[in-house]
């Protein structure tokens, strides 16, 4: 008898059950969920325990003044079980003030430097990370420069440095 | 020595294979057929500037094929690429590091300007923030460009310097320079950074003290 996997559908099923009813979708073969922040991170441990033991990325959308959006920020987390080579996308709303999301890095060590970047950009902010410092600004920046009110010539940062002349060196 | 014959009326007269000049132009005229690039390549510039020091194009033809990748050893930093703020204190630094005399060639469309590139994270212009000699239009500029831009700066140099560097050796020059080695790393924004505010109100405070 040659195995088998388990299908993204009875994950579904199975995950429904547990964690109640899940919005789900498939567009072209990838199936998408989208989870309640709350338990956003039970549902994320008990995926990582059925199979999806890689998380392949860690991204946000800002959903700002987009058409029909009901929640500013979308989390998305890419997982792949790679014993079956299934892939799953997990969605997680959050909202301001306070976008608030627990972070996931004592599951996938490798989630550190993603959602560190997530927290520089967007500015979500991870609960439990070990070290939620910024990763690709200056660390004295203050902004969090991907969201959408954030303007794309910045607010002056860029102009902000000490002239050197020819009489300074 | 040229001996000066008796009845020339104090002309001397010389060999033909002896050229008279100053002292001055001799430094130059050294210096500028020496160049010492200091490659600070940051995008597809600095791949014309790899061709540019390569075999078909051959900087070597005018002295300036020696790239060092110490500030300390060089006279010549060509800003080649994008400068994004995290990055400027870092060639501000670098820049600093460098032994006079020394010039730059802004080499390409964002280093002069920022290119396309009109968001929060990149320098528009690397001149607002560090004196530039030259700038080489183009998105990347062939290597020909890169070529004429050093040929210029040659003439640019022969016209200019002495050889003692008394040009450089003013005392409130030397003053500035030291309080400027002073700085931290640079950091983004001054206003929100009390070490820096510290660091430039001593320092402004030092130079007018000595002045």
């Amino acid at each position: 008898m040659p195995f088998t996997p388990p299908s993204v559908d009875d994950v579904l099923a199975a995950l429904a059950s547990r964690f109640g009813d899940v919005e789900s979708s498939v567009f072209r073969g990838q199936t998408r969920v989208v989870v309640p922040a709350a338990v956003a991170f039970d549902v994320l441990a008990w995926l990582k325990e059925s199979g999806f033991d890689l998380l392949v990325d860690v991204t946000c959308v800002d959903y700002l003044d987009y058409p029909g959006a009901t929640h500013r920020y979308g989390l998305v987390y890419l997982l792949t079980a790679t014993g079956t080579n299934q892939r799953l996308t997990v969605r997680v709303f959050v909202d301001d003030p306070d976008p608030t999301v627990k972070s996931v890095v004592s599951l996938w060590r490798g989630a550190d430097w993603l959602e560190r970047e997530v927290w520089d950009l967007f500015g979500i902010r991870f609960t439990g990370h070990p070290d939620l410092r910024r990763l690709v600004m200056p660390e004295e920046f203050t902004a969090h420069p991907l969201r959408k009110d954030y303007p794309l010539q910045g607010r002056g940062e860029r102009h902000n440095f000490p002239v050197i002349t020819r009489d300074h060196s | 020595m040229a001996m000066m014959p008796s009845g020339s009326g104090g002309r001397i007269e010389l060999p033909e294979n002896v050229v008279v000049s100053r002292l001055d132009a001799l430094a130059n005229w050294c210096r500028k057929n020496s160049l010492w690039p200091m490659p600070f390549a940051t995008a597809c510039c600095g791949i014309e500037l790899m061709a540019t020091g390569a075999s078909k194009h051959d900087l070597a033809r005018f002295g300036a094929e020696v790239f060092r990748f110490s500030p300390r050893q060089c006279d010549l930093m060509i800003v080649a690429g994008r400068v994004v703020m995290k990055m400027l204190p870092v060639l501000q630094r670098i820049w600093q590091q460098m032994h006079e005399p020394k010039w730059c060639i802004s080499m390409g469309a964002c280093a002069s300007t920022g290119g396309v590139f009109d968001t929060y994270a990149v320098v528009q212009g690397i001149d607002r923030f560090i004196p530039v000699d030259m700038y080489v239009p183009g998105c990347p500029p062939r290597p020909e460009q890169l070529i004429q831009a050093i040929i210029d700066l040659q003439d640019k140099i022969q016209r200019e310097g002495t050889i003692t560097g008394r040009e450089f050796d003013t005392a409130g020059r030397q003053l500035r320079k030291r309080a400027l080695v002073e700085l931290p790393i640079l950091t983004a924004d001054a206003s929100r950074n009390p070490v820096l505010q510290r660091e430039l109100a001593a320092a402004a405070d030092a130079v007018a003290a000595r002045d």
